[in-house]
């Protein structure tokens, strides 16, 4: 019999005004009760919408009768068998607007916790299976992946699992693209993301770091001189953006990327680490997306006493999560909504000299008009609205854009006006032939879900292309 | 894992190291730049290519001992491992078309001029080097550069050894005596570029400085190596790091330099504390 409850099993987590000074995982995980009773929500529905909503295929209703049947690791096969990151997806998915947007539970009360149930699956078996992958038998092919974000590395694991000789090189110094660089350990802990590059290197894939592909090798070197057969390209999006503002070259202005790095793939919050992070008063992050809250924060864990979200649409603009939003909420961060950032403030010292850094930010309020090419109601600023917002420091989080450096060096291989690599219909067969691609490489900014799917994919499309040359 | 497999203190604050990156190697040019870590609690530094040679596979690195990253470089030996060494990132310096050129190298910048200079000259181009330093003590790779250029001009801030002056006095000097060149190529500490490129403009020589601003990835991705350049915002790391001199901003550049001034004199400052922490432990 089913749990007729109307709500999902609430996720036990850290209290808001514990976890903004810390920067441990703020969602603790359910337990055996909590995922069991949480399981016994689903229906099982025999024409299952949930899954046509997963863009990786996860056999949800499968997975979720497991838990109920007290087989964990056996849920955790079903979930693996079609998608190589499941303790990163059941943590930062959007499930609410993909497999949980669909579940029929969803229609008349809260849908089944499918994001909490895939997450605790992934948990139990990494905490209870010493389990290592078996190496599939080589096929004798060779292939190449070109950045290890979450495409790279469920393209790189289906290739692997196929019996492919998989090379995945990457720019940074840690695998794992925006898992490592962008998302903070709050959210994702690196240790979840490592132990993920770990299973993928017992499948016998080798992992390249140090590598800025188009600079030290060119997708021509490694298709004609080094034996690649295929390329897949995730280098993602980023390129971060600036709002073109007077003030934005001063000291304590800097893109969300610069300051998220530092502070997770460089490990600024650490005391033993060298990087230098901003140290600030009151902060102000500008843009509404998942970054933006990321940003906020992080500064506040940072010991900032004021931290805002400043953003020239409303709440209900925001493209962030709204867990993010309601999180970063309960944090203490203070919300500027229909507030545009017009000028960026430079100190000045006593002695009447210029100081450099910031000082603060003119804002001006805006109002709503008529809907924009985007379809939100385009932001206008209201005349003789300005103020002064006293901050010490901008993060500029208003989107990212794929960088150039494989598109310039990669003669054939064809991009839109937006920098996005051009793909045929199937979303991951690019312009150039034996290169394929996905994630935000091809879509531009969007989710990790999204690009694993892409990932995936181009791991069916480059196995098909070898095929048929090698028939 | 890369290895070193040289070492040299070339002046009381700067020291040279050789180290095998073959891939790095293999495609690196004069202009270009190197990001290394040392270990894992290591920074990103950003260092610009000394020198390089694709049978060795080895890339030579310059730098002079002045954060904390800095000065544990030049702790390592022969043998030793850097953790990280990803590269050639940037723009190589531009060759295209140049039949004459002055290269001016001051401080630490002398070093990074070295294999700009070297480039020119093999590549037939007729060149001029002027490099500057505060004192005689401090002077680098004077032998090297008399090898790599058509004349050579060595200033000291004293007048110890060489000339006495600024590079620009020897840089007015050449221009005013009707020497002219495709392209003047300033390296060096940020006003020192700034007052070559004055130094330059009423002559009408074209002017390329190579800007060493603060920097994570190398990429594009972080816009720490933001700079102005003509009124636009260009990244250093791929559009550059060298740039039209009377485009830049360098006092934007200058001030951003300085963001983490207080955070790094802190840390170095920690360090030390830590040291002499251990070391007591170790006496008692």
């Amino acid at each position: 019999m089913a749990n007729m409850s109307p709500n999902k099993t609430p996720m036990p987590s850290q209290e808001p005004d514990v976890r903004n000074k810390n920067f441990e995982e703020v969602a603790l995980g359910y337990t055996v009760e909590m995922a069991q009773g949480e399981a016994a929500r689903c229906l099982n529905c025999k024409k299952p919408l949930c899954v046509q909503g997963c863009p990786v295929n996860v056999q949800i209703p499968h997975f979720i009768q497991k838990i109920v049947a007290g087989d964990f690791e056996g849920a955790y096969q079903v979930v693996a068998s079609t998608n190589a990151l499941p303790a990163i997806s059941g943590r930062v998915c959007p499930q609410e607007s993909q497999c949980e947007a669909k579940c029929v539970r969803g229609i008349k009360t809260e849908p089944v916790g499918i994001g909490r149930l895939e997450r605790f699956v992934a948990d139990w078996h990494r905490e209870h299976s010493d389990e290592q992958p078996e190496r599939p038998a080589p096929n004798g092919h060779k292939v190449a992946v070109v950045g290890s974000g979450p495409s790279g590395l469920t393209c790189a694991a289906d290739l692997a699992k196929m019996g492919y000789e998989v090379t995945v090189f990457e720019a940074f110094h840690t695998a794992g693209g925006v898992l490592v660089y962008g998302i903070p350990e709050f959210r994702l802990p690196k240790s979840i993301v490592a132990g993920e590059v770990d299973k993928l290197k017992a499948l016998g894939v080798t992992v390249m770091t140090d590598m800025v592909m188009g600079k030290v090798l060119s997708i021509d070197e490694l298709l004609d001189d080094m034996g690649f057969e295929a390329v897949f390209i995730g280098t993602g999006a980023g390129l971060p953006m600036f709002m073109n503002i007077p003030g934005e070259g001063l000291a304590g202005v800097c893109s969300a990327n610069e300051y998220l790095t530092r502070i997770n793939l460089m490990k600024g919050y650490l005391e033993d680490y060298d990087t230098p992070v901003l140290k600030s008063h009151a902060v102000a992050v500008v843009g509404g997306g998942n970054v933006a809250m990321d940003g906020c924060r992080c500064a506040k864990r940072l010991g900032a006493e004021h931290v805002y979200i400043v953003y020239r649409r409303g709440e209900a603009e925001m493209p962030a999560r709204n867990e993010e939003i309601e999180h970063a909420k309960e944090e203490g961060i203070e919300f500027l909504t229909l507030c545009n950032p017009v000028e960026i403030l430079g100190g000045v010292n006593e002695d009447g000299k210029p100081t450099g850094r910031v000082a603060g930010m003119r804002c001006i309020r805006m109002e709503l008009g008529e809907p924009d090419a985007s379809g939100r109601r385009r932001p206008i600023p209201i005349p003789g609205s300005e103020f002064v917002l006293d901050v010490d420091t901008v993060i500029m989080a208003l989107g990212t854009s794929p960088n150039p450096l494989i598109r310039s060096t990669t003669p054939g291989l064809e991009a839109n006006r937006k920098g996005c690599l051009l793909v045929a219909e199937d979303g991951v067969t690019t312009t150039r032939e034996g290169v394929f691609a996905g994630g935000d490489a091809v879509t531009g900014a969007a989710t990790v879900i999204l690009a694993m799917g892409a990932g995936k994919k181009a791991a069916a499309a480059m196995d098909a292309y070898i095929k048929s040359k090698s028939e | 894992m890369y290895r070193i497999v040289r070492k040299e203190i070339l002046n009381p604050t700067i020291a040279l190291l050789e180290v095998e990156a073959p891939f790095v190697a293999r495609k690196a040019k004069p202009g270009q730049f190197i990001i290394l870590r040392i270990d894992e609690k290591g920074e990103r530094l950003p260092l610009t290519i000394g020198g390089f040679d694709r049978e060795k596979g080895t890339i030579t690195i310059i730098f002079q001992l002045v954060g904390l990253t800095t000065q544990a470089l030049a702790r390592l030996e022969e043998g030793d491992y850097l953790l990280d060494f990803a590269g050639p990132l940037g723009q190589p310096t531009e060759m295209e078309g140049v039949k004459s050129a002055c290269v001016i190298g001051g401080g630490l910048g002398t070093a990074i001029a070295y294999p700009v200079a070297k480039g020119f000259h093999d590549a037939g181009v007729e060149t001029d080097v002027i490099v500057g330093f505060r004192n005689k003590d401090l002077v680098i790779l004077e032998e090297d550069f008399k090898n790599a250029c058509d004349n050579f001009y060595l200033m000291t801030d004293d007048g110890s050894y060489g000339e006495k002056g600024f590079t620009t006095a020897k840089e007015q000097q050449l221009l005013e005596a009707g020497k002219r060149y495709d392209v003047i190529i300033a390296i060096g500490p940020v006003p020192m570029m700034k007052f070559v490129v004055k130094t330059a403009e009423p002559f009408g020589v074209p002017c390329r400085v190579s800007l060493n601003p603060i920097m994570i990835d190398g990429t594009g991705m972080c816009g720490g190596c933001r700079v102005s350049v003509g009124g636009k915002m260009k990244f250093a790391c791929v559009d550059g790091p060298e740039f039209d001199g009377y485009q830049v901003d360098f006092d934007e550049l200058m001030n951003r330099n300085g963001t983490y001034r207080e955070q790094e004199a802190q840390m170095t400052k920690d360090h030390m504390c830590r040291f002499e922490k251990l070391g007591k432990d170790l006496i008692q």
